[in-house]
């Protein structure tokens, strides 16, 4: 579904992203984990279109999309979510929700004045819409809040449900999971899980914790260093020597020893 | 003491100006607080566009008057106002598009776009004088008075007249639905509701699929007739002076940080706070005082606690309070 062919992006003389290529299989969650500086975050931003790619590629369903205009990369389907919340602070969280599917008829000046009949229409199917994400993520008590009042995990379902609002083929995690509790964290992966068996999204997520990843993601790629380290499922990326060595760390190696006698 | 004829004096010399000229500063500052909310920089050239706007409304109120098309009582200004704001459009999207696209694809820092506004300030100010000169036009027509302070005394038998112009009163209508309108637009609309979006959170507004060059072509449009519908009010209520728009920049500036940049709602408090603290200071009180004190004494100064040549120390004097105490403003803005 995505297909990145040897991108790099690079700061001044320093090599966030050097050389990696990778594939995104339709309808899996594909796990990227990797240690801090990797290079994970500005692999999202030059595939969701917040940064040009110093050089290389990005395809998507086959045709580039290289250096597209994130609002150009949402009319087709690729939507992502960011490490730290975003929301409009000054909004509900219904309305918040509201403003994501683009080309409303109320977005030009003309029917603004002259079009209220079939913007008020629109209007009522997004407000029932809207009602019924945020159902299907259990934050519809949050609701009429404003959004920059809920706490840090509801935000995180918030820009999940924000990707609800339209049918989004690829939806890029950043660290959805940063920050918040065991319980929330749940009910986040079980919105995920839910999403990707029930209407066929397909995801890539950023994730530090292994438990999550474990749960979740099929197939998991390691990244370090700007370039993709090694591709398998959760256990055998979980097994791998190089990986270890290089992210996870000698602790992971001995919890298995221990489990396994 | 003579209470009455007191509160007469002050409501003719301080409150109905400093209604008036609230007025024009909250939607003057409305237009200042947009342009930060949603282009994110300090738009140094607004006074200029306020002036350009009403120089056209001046222009065509001219040729209506030629025409002999007028609106009876109300100043014909009002007929002119659509062109002054299709003229100001035209303009500020002419110089987005030839000067703030280029700085907005290279993000350059905000405070290199001010010092490019005060380019286009430049600019603009001398394509003004160039036009129409730097004299000092009057353009009210119509009907000066609503209330003559000659009736009013009759009226009453106070021996103080209270005086309110056609053109103040304008002002606050015309303010009114300026600001019903605009509320409306931003709250309840879509294409307002994208526009507020794209202030909270740029990044987030992008990957909602909002375009965000119709977001800003937007703006400037809603900019372009705030600006051209308070630089007419101020016009009509004092007279045109393509100078005096320059000079202006510092009370709607002072009243846009005072309510909090960003915040349309704190543009207009900020905008009468300054106008009420600038007249209030620098009004002779000796009028009032000698009502209030005893029968035949009177105070031998003019009670007055500026001289109005510092008008816009007040400004600036509540700038910086506001600055060192609460650099939000009163309607918690985004920090300068």
């Amino acid at each position: 579904m995505i297909e990145v062919r040897d991108l790099h992006m690079h700061f001044g003389g320093f090599r966030a992203v050097d050389g990696a290529s990778l594939t995104i299989e339709k309808g899996t969650i594909t796990g990227l984990i990797g240690p801090n500086g990797a290079g994970k975050t500005s692999l999202f931003n030059c595939i969701a279109g917040v940064l040009t790619p110093t050089s290389g590629h990005v395809f998507f369903d086959g045709e580039e999309i290289t250096g597209m205009k994130p609002h150009n990369l949402f009319h087709k389907g690729i939507l992502r979510t960011f490490q730290i919340a975003h929301e409009f602070h000054s909004m509900t969280c219904r309305e918040n929700l509201m403003m994501v599917p683009a080309g409303q008829h109320g977005e030009t000046l003309w029917n603004t004045w002259f079009g209220r009949k079939r913007i008020a229409d629109e209007e009522r199917a997004l407000r029932a819409k809207a009602d019924e994400v945020l159902e299907f993520l259990t934050i519809e008590h949050i609701s009429d809040l404003k959004a920059g009042e809920v706490s840090g995990g509801q935000k995180k379902l918030l820009e999940l449900g924000r990707t609800m609002m339209v049918d989004a083929k690829m939806v890029f995690l950043d660290e959805v999971g940063a920050g918040v509790n065991r319980t929330l964290l749940y009910t986040i992966g079980d919105a995920i899980k839910r999403l990707n068996v029930e209407r066929g999204y397909t995801f890539c997520m950023i994730e530090h914790d292994m438990d999550f990843i474990k749960q979740l993601c099929d197939p998991v790629i390691v990244m370090a260093q700007g370039s993709v380290m090694a591709t398998g499922t959760a256990d055998e990326i979980m097994s791998n020597e190089q990986v270890i060595e290089a992210y996870l760390g000698t602790g992971v190696k001995n919890k298995k020893k221990e489990s396994a006698s | 003491m003579d209470f009455l004829n007191a509160l007469v004096a002050f409501t003719n010399f301080v409150i109905v100006p400093a209604s008036a000229y609230g007025a024009q500063l909250a939607i003057g500052a409305l237009g200042v607080t947009l342009i930060y909310g949603i282009l994110r920089f300090s738009n140094f050239a607004h006074g200029e566009t306020m002036a350009f706007g009403t120089m056209v409304v001046l222009l065509v109120t001219g040729l209506f008057q030629q025409w002999g098309i007028s609106l009876g009582p109300l100043p014909t200004a009002l007929l002119a106002l659509p062109f002054g704001i299709a003229a100001a459009a035209a303009l500020v999207l002419f110089t987005d598009k030839t000067v703030y696209k280029f700085y907005r694809r290279v993000k350059a820092a905000p405070v290199m776009l001010v010092i490019v506004s005060m380019g286009v300030m430049f600019m603009m100010n001398g394509i003004l004088r160039m036009i129409i000169g730097t004299d000092d036009r009057r353009f009210a027509d119509g009907e000066r008075f609503i209330i003559r302070a000659r009736d009013f005394k009759e009226w009453t038998g106070l021996s103080e007249g209270l005086a309110i112009r056609t053109t103040q009163v304008l002002t606050i209508v015309v303010a009114l639905i300026t600001v019903a309108l605009l509320f409306w637009f931003l709250n309840k609309t879509r294409t307002g509701k994208s526009m507020r979006a794209y202030s909270d959170n740029e990044d987030l507004a992008l990957l909602s699929g909002i375009n965000p060059e119709r977001v800003v072509m937007i703006t400037w449009l809603v900019v372009a007739a705030l600006a051209t519908v308070a630089g007419t009010l101020y016009g009509l209520d004092k007279s045109f002076k393509p100078f005096v728009y320059m000079q202006l920049l510092l009370p709607i500036f002072a009243s846009a940080i005072v309510g909090g940049l960003g915040s349309p709602l704190g543009a207009i408090a900020g905008g009468f706070v300054i106008a009420f603290s600038e007249i209030t200071l620098t009004y002779a009180f000796k009028k009032v005082v000698t009502y209030l004190g005893p029968d035949g004494w009177s105070p031998d100064g003019l009670v007055q606690l500026l001289s109005t040549d510092y008008k816009f120390a007040v400004s600036f004097a509540i700038l910086i309070i506001v600055l060192l105490f609460k650099p939000t403003g009163l309607f918690k803005g985004k920090s300068v």
